[in-house]
């Protein structure tokens, strides 16, 4: 009997002991927003007004790490708003959007019909936002020695399902005659969708396709193997240099090797993406949220070349701010 | 006349010993190759993740530069998340063991409810993920919150915590509850006084098992849609929050290698939660296991 209280005691106290200690930390979070000075941007307009408030920021994981900067920066500046940034992918992003519980949603993809629809019977307006630019890069194994480029016809040929085992010899002449080994993001994520529209037009991809949501998972499995082929995010492509190489696109104009100037430019077509915000207009009403969108359009370029996406012309940027302006 | 005929003995001694020694060396290696795939997942892990491993990992929100980034936010609500689960699951799974095993009478209800409840133990994480989504976040309308979240995971872990404890209380001696009987105690104080003490280990062994998997467990937190970056931690249950291994996952995502290292020390970080929940549960256990 001694015994178990002694139990429930302990437990208690072990309860009240991992309270404490996380409330304990929670003292820091104001100290330590002044404490991690980051490299302030220029803007330093409204500096002594501290601002108070919640934004709620959902959508694509592939937006996420420029968000994820954006709310880091902005947080040295204004400690006071809540920002919170979650990752349920594109689609899943425009759900929270629609049901109304978030101030802004990520996308790596334009917005859908059926979410317009949707939104319009919800009575949500918003505004439809251009952070970056990603480069989709198609990629070979450092081995693979005969692809000097590809057209586009050639990358739906390849990867369009029609029944048959695709060879290399198969798209061109003089390739070998051994099977091509694929490699895809996973089908929900945007990358896969946007590949899927600009190059097969949305028909199925080839079912023998070795699919992952981990874009590392494609790096290891093209890398070792001289007839794999796979796309993904420029950023990927980027940190494996040594590992992959990249194909360049002829879309008619001559073969065209990603960069940060052709994805910039717009040469590097129909494989650039732009990645986007979509802003509920009613929120923006709020000075936090006005705020934090106008910080989101000035530090963009900036931070999104940071964690490896490619800006956008400075004008498109100007004209973000613009329409921003309008809808204050 | 000889009992046991030796030459027969001898002949068939070196076979058996064979059988004996391959056998003994099969199963040392079964043993010797889990060992191994945990060493070199260690080893992997701290060569990858200690150098990152320090306070301000500990005390830094995350950050797109990886020697900023930290896991406060992170590591906060995870403790929180158990804060929640701990007490919820133990007391309702606890309960239901209690009765199922002490007061339902044997009839078909009550296994029908068995047969369910082993079977929810082992319906995917993600379906308990839509369930939370529903019910607590769009339906009670709590949001991403510590508690919808812990309520999520609580029902995630309940069938393990139940299963252990009916397990446990099932093998408490009868001859113990008969003398409790005996000596004119009730049912209830034979529970609280008898059984319980006696199951204790059981009990907290499938307990702590059951909050190891809850703290590791990331496809439902994910499609509740719970923030990945936060630069507040929370103040109450109500407030929104996030844990260690969608900070993992989300690190091991990227690109850059440098953020698989941090993965890594965010890996470590969890172990060490792991192991600490671990001793406190053997220290428990310890306590109470030499009684009968």
């Amino acid at each position: 009997m001694k015994s178990f209280k002694f139990l429930a005691l302990s437990a208690m106290i072990g309860a009240v002991l991992a309270f404490t200690s996380a409330c304990g930390s929670k003292e820091e979070t104001t100290n330590s927003g002044s404490q991690t000075e980051g490299n302030n941007t220029e803007q330093a307009n409204e500096e002594g007004k501290q601002l108070q408030g919640e934004i709620n920021i959902d959508g694509s994981s592939t937006v996420f790490p420029i968000m994820e900067a954006v709310a880091e920066e902005f947080n040295t500046e204004q400690p006071g708003v809540k920002v919170s940034v979650a990752t349920s992918g594109t689609g899943g992003g425009f759900k929270a959007f629609i049901a109304g519980t978030t101030d802004m949603s990520n996308a790596s993809r334009p917005i859908k019909d059926e979410e317009k629809a949707q939104l319009e019977e919800k009575g949500i307006e918003y505004t439809e936002l251009k952070l970056a630019n990603d480069g989709l890069s198609v990629v070979v194994s450092k081995d693979n020695t005969w692809v000097d480029y590809l057209t586009v016809d050639e990358l739906k040929k390849m990867w369009l399902e029609d029944g048959t085992v695709k060879k290399w010899s198969d798209i061109r002449e003089g390739w070998p005659e051994e099977e091509i080994k694929f490699y895809s993001p996973g089908t929900d994520s945007g990358t896969f969708d946007y590949f899927d529209e600009v190059i097969l037009e949305e028909q199925p991809l080839v079912e023998k396709a070795t699919l992952s949501e981990d874009d590392n998972i494609l790096v290891q499995g093209v890398s070792g193997d001289k007839n794999a082929i796979g796309y993904f995010g420029y950023a990927y492509y980027a940190e494996n240099k040594d590992k992959l190489k990249v194909v360049p696109i002829d879309a008619g104009n001559g073969p065209v090797e990603p960069t940060n100037e052709t994805v910039e430019s717009g040469e590097y077509a129909p494989l650039s993406r732009p990645l986007f915000t979509y802003v509920k207009n009613d929120s923006v009403k709020k000075e936090e949220v006005y705020e934090f969108v106008k910080f989101t359009i000035e530090n963009a370029a900036q931070l999104a070349e940071d964690v490896g996406y490619v800006k956008l012309k400075d004008e498109e940027y100007t004209e973000a701010l613009e329409t921003l302006e309008g809808l204050k | 006349m000889k009992l046991i005929n030796h030459t027969s003995v001898v002949k068939h001694m070196k076979p058996r010993l064979v059988i004996n020694i391959l056998f003994k060396s099969l199963f040392f290696a079964a043993t010797l190759f889990g060992l191994l795939v945990l060493g070199i997942l260690l080893y992997r892990i701290f060569t990858q993740g200690i150098a990152y491993l320090d306070m301000q990992f500990l005390q830094s929100l995350p950050s797109r530069k990886p020697e900023q980034a930290g896991i406060k936010t992170a590591l906060v609500g995870t403790i929180w998340l158990m804060a929640v689960v701990a007490p919820i699951s133990l007391s309702l799974g606890v309960g239901t063991a209690i009765y199922l095993e002490e007061y339902a009478k044997k009839n078909r209800f009550t296994s029908f409810i068995q047969v369910n409840i082993s079977n929810l133990a082992g319906v995917p994480s993600i379906v308990f993920g839509l369930l939370g989504l529903t019910v607590f976040v769009r339906a009670l309308s709590l949001g991403t919150s510590v508690l919808a979240a812990g309520l999520t995971m609580s029902l995630l872990v309940l069938p393990i915590i139940i299963v252990a404890s009916q397990e446990a209380i099932r093998s408490v001696p009868k001859e113990l509850r008969e003398a409790s009987f005996g000596m004119g105690a009730t049912k209830w104080q034979t529970i609280v006084h008898v059984v319980l003490p006696a199951a204790i280990p059981g009990i907290l062994t499938g307990g702590i098992l059951a909050l190891s998997r809850a703290i590791g467990e990331t496809a439902p937190l994910v499609v509740l849609g719970l923030p990945l970056f936060l630069a507040f931690l929370p103040k109450s249950v109500f407030d929104m929050f996030t844990v260690l291994p969608m900070q993992i996952y989300n690190w091991t995502g990227r690109p850059q290698a440098e953020f698989q290292s941090l993965a890594a020390a965010g890996i470590i970080v969890l172990l060490v939660m792991l192991i600490i929940m671990n001793s406190i549960a053997v220290l428990i256990r310890n306590k109470y296991q030499k009684r009968f």
